[in-house]
């Protein structure tokens, strides 16, 4: 009798679930807007032109091996990585109470920061996620123990941010909450808080002393410019908190299964820094041992050249451009079709993710009829759209909006 | 630029400027890993006699890193190919992991065809998925015994993962060889149902390998007590320098009907460790199981990393599954594995020979795979680092990959000089 006889089947996972159910598919017009990977407008994958140089260069340099990198990973790397989101000239790097630990991506950081926070944070016990938010946050805190509950996050009547409702649940949690914050680009919404909002947010997470967790997965995706994407993050660092940040290179180097991430921590003090990394130290020891080199030998490269990095820029504007483009074109076949409802949403969202506010059955009907691949929340992937589909997609939301019964 | 930041350096946050608590103020400094600990000795030491017999990395007759061959012109393939970078699947590279399976199983084995396989972040990973899945769904006491001794790292996992880690006996002191009787008795003795770490070869720390008639003892043993055998092969190929041989326990244990789950490793014998292609897999009983157990294994896998790292992964899968460079790639297996067993014999030959010692260094050749157990206590390997300038870790254990022509009898003399009392 096999010792795995009571092992039960676990339902797929969502997204790679859509995926599979449109490669299957054989419609001439369907659309992917599952998955969250940057597509060109002839909707083929994107390796970006940098990036290409960048493995050349990696193939063409004899001096590389294949070595182990150190357990948190190579410092050239996880210090640009770091200094990108927290600035050039950040006051806490000049003060040497910034650490870094290389991950496996976004959701490595994810990860390796709650383990972290598992093991050494006094808290409440309670990790805050956002009304909606990315689906597998809930399942990385959950795993590790914490309790998840969610801020209200998505105001659905307004399709905007509910502020009100976030900073009341920041304040009415228990102090020593762990709050997970999208600094740009939110997904699956695309609503970001304004600059004004960030400071009530941070306000309120002081007062109650929570701990700010950032997810970072856009930055420069979102508005094209670097700097502005990473402004919540730098705010709350010169406001004086300590807090950590995820980081992903997914989406804006394209490097998507080369897994290249970094999880960025500020502290109070130097000394706190060096403790704290080793004790990141023994848990990636414990789980990876050391991370994975080649994609984060593409970042490193273009991070610390500046022509590639000036390449680098252009290519990130081509991508948050293209979206804005769609975000465009979309709203605008919804308004001539005189689609029921509001649709600014649409080119008032940021990043590569839109709630279109579609509700489940609407969305089956997507599916169903016009072969249009999207999660029951309504969210789409605005890369999955295309000059050449835009429209067939704006007549099928059209539909569903009119006829639909919700 | 620089006055700024020479300012704000010297302005505090408003925050610290006021009374405050760090959130990190009692998080304790985490202890230095042992190995790289020597490294960092290593590396500050300035005698040019120096040797680094820590790393357990291969090196080539000159001390240097070795790129392999295959792998380089798999390197050649892949930059060719165009191909994008897209997210794998949870489990990874598809065609990767029916090849790990292959080499690992063999090409005809009848366990292939209901085997549940995901890729890992080598070894570790491997072992890490494994030690979460037996912790969620092993039906019995979670109990995992592991040779003693066995890889740093085996602890820290599995009891991370929450598993009881128990030890049975394995390296034997006086002939620095198996204490078979105590392995045996040991596991005989383990409660029935529990989890048994085996190396499947190239044993780390101690290079110490059953033969094939002790694995067939052990074999029945496990059997007898109805215990689930965990097997880390990290160096196929690596030991003997023959794939197949080295898949010998293995292959055994599952003709004999044993249910196993394998963690394998890439790092070394494809010379890739910092790309990190491993592999973990399940013999399951039937296609319904292998369903079930590979739907949980992504459930485990999402939300610790989502997919794995292709890149490492597409190498292996350029390599093994191209014949010409399958085969340049077992010849060059067999070449570092020839290496290292010369380094030995040489070591052994210099030992005895040149230096007239008069202690038993038998098993520095019955050993086998990168490491060697020299049986140097903790104080001769002070010794011998303060005197000779050759770092180990105080174990004794002793990476035979860093030894190579030019140094081997330099080696011996300072072996010699440290043990002589």
């Amino acid at each position: 009798m096999s010792v795995f006889n009571t092992v039960a089947q676990a339902p797929a996972d969502v997204i790679f679930s859509l995926t599979a159910g449109y490669k299957a598919d054989k419609h001439p017009q369907k659309i992917n807007v599952g998955v969250g990977a940057f597509r060109t407008d002839e909707l083929k994958p994107y390796v970006l032109p940098v990036v290409k140089k960048a493995d050349t260069i990696l193939f063409n340099n004899a001096d590389l091996d294949h070595e182990y990198l150190p357990i948190a990973g190579e410092p050239s790397y996880t210090r640009a990585a770091t200094k990108l989101i927290l600035g050039d000239n950040s006051p806490a790097i000049a003060q040497g109470r910034t650490g870094a630990v290389q991950t496996i991506s976004g959701t490595g950081a994810n990860h390796t920061g709650a383990a972290f926070l598992a093991a050494h944070f006094k808290g409440s016990g309670k990790v805050y996620i956002s009304n909606p938010t990315w689906a597998n946050h809930r399942n990385i805190f959950a795993s590790l123990g914490f309790d998840v509950q969610e801020y209200p996050y998505w105001h659905p009547a307004t399709k905007s941010l509910d502020y009100e409702g976030m900073i009341n649940t920041i304040r009415e949690a228990p102090s020593g909450s762990i709050f997970i914050l999208h600094p740009c680009a939110h997904n699956p919404t695309g609503v970001d808080p304004t600059q004004e909002q960030w400071k009530g947010i941070a306000d309120a997470m002081r007062e109650k002393n929570q701990f700010t967790f950032f997810d970072c997965a856009y930055q420069g995706f979102a508005s094209g410019d670097l700097d502005k994407d990473a402004w919540a993050v730098r705010y709350f660092v010169e406001q004086g908190f300590e807090l950590f940040v995820a980081q992903s290179f997914a989406k804006n180097f394209g490097l998507y299964g080369e897994r290249a991430g970094n999880l960025t921590f500020v502290c109070k003090t130097p000394e706190d820094t060096k403790r704290v990394l080793s004790q990141f130290e023994k848990l990636q020891r414990s789980e990876i041992s050391n991370p994975p080199a080649y994609g984060s030998r593409i970042v490193d490269i273009v991070l610390n050249d500046p022509a590639l990095y000036a390449e680098w820029k252009e290519n990130l504007k081509y991508m948050s451009s293209r979206i804005i483009d769609m975000r465009q074109k979309l709203y605008q076949h919804l308004v001539d079709l005189k689609t029921p409802g509001t649709w600014n949403h649409i080119v008032d969202q940021i990043g590569m993710f839109s709630f279109t506010g579609l509700k489940a059955p609407q969305v089956k009907v997507m599916i169903e009829k016009y072969h249009i691949y999207l999660t029951d929340n309504g969210r789409i992937s605005m890369a999955g759209l295309s000059n050449s589909n835009v429209e067939y997609f704006a007549r099928a939301v059209d539909d569903v909006v009119r006829n639909v019964q919700v | 630029m620089l006055s700024t930041i020479a300012r704000a350096a010297q302005q505090p946050s408003r925050m610290a400027s006021r009374a405050f608590v760090s959130t990190w103020s009692s998080v304790p400094q985490g202890p230095p890993d042992a190995i790289l600990g020597v490294t960092e000795a290593f590396k500050r030491d300035a005698d040019p006699k120096k040797m680094n017999l820590g790393v357990g990395a291969y090196r080539d007759d000159n001390g240097k890193p070795y790129v392999l061959e295959a792998v380089k012109k798999a390197e050649a393939i892949l930059l060719e190919q165009n191909l994008d970078k897209e997210y794998a699947g949870i489990t990874g590279v598809p065609d990767f992991t029916k090849a790990a399976a292959k080499l690992a199983y063999g090409d005809e084995s009848p366990v292939l065809s209901n085997l549940a396989i995901t890729q890992s972040i080598s070894g570790t990973g491997a072992l890490n998925i494994g030690a979460n899945f037996f912790s969620t769904f092993y039906p019995h006491a979670k109990n995992i015994y592991v040779p003693n001794p066995t890889w740093g790292n085996h602890n820290a996992i599995f009891s991370r993962a929450g598993l009881k880690v128990e030890k049975y006996g394995y390296f034997d002191k006086s002939t620095n060889g198996l204490n078979i009787n105590a392995m045996l008795e040991d596991i005989k003795n383990a409660p029935k149902n529990s989890i048994v770490l085996l190396h499947a070869c190239a044993h780390n720390p101690t290079g110490v390998d059953p033969t094939q008639e002790q694995w067939n003892e052990i074999a029945q043993v496990v059997k007898d007590q109805g215990h689930f055998p965990f097997f880390d092969m990290a160096y196929q190929g690596f030991a003997s320098g023959d794939c197949t041989k080295d898949a010998y326990a293995l292959r055994k244990f599952v003709a004999d009907g044993h249910q196993v789950v394998l963690s394998q490793s890439f790092a070394k014998n494809m010379g890739l460790y910092g790309e990190r292609a491993g592999s973990f897999s399940i013999v399951c009983a039937d296609a319904d199981e292998k369903s079930r157990v590979e739907s949980q294994l992504k459930i485990l896998i999402r939300p610790m990393y989502s997919n794995p790292p292709i890149h490492g992964a597409r190498l292996v899968n350029t390599v093994l599954n191209t014949p010409e460079l399958k085969q340049l790639w077992l010849d060059e297996v067999k070449t570092m594995a020839e290496r290292i067993i010369s380094m030995r014999t040489k070591l052994r030959n210099h030992l005895e020979a040149d230096f007239g010692s008069k202690k038993n260094w038998e098993h520095v050749t019955n050993q086998i795979g990168m490491f060697c157990y020299s049986g140097m206590t903790p104080e001769q390997v002070d010794k011998i680092k303060d005197d000779w300038h050759v770092y180990l870790t105080r174990d004794g254990r002793i990476s035979m990959a860093g030894v190579s022509s030019g140094n081997v009898k330099y080696l011996a003399e300072a072996i010699h000089n440290v043990t002589k009392d």
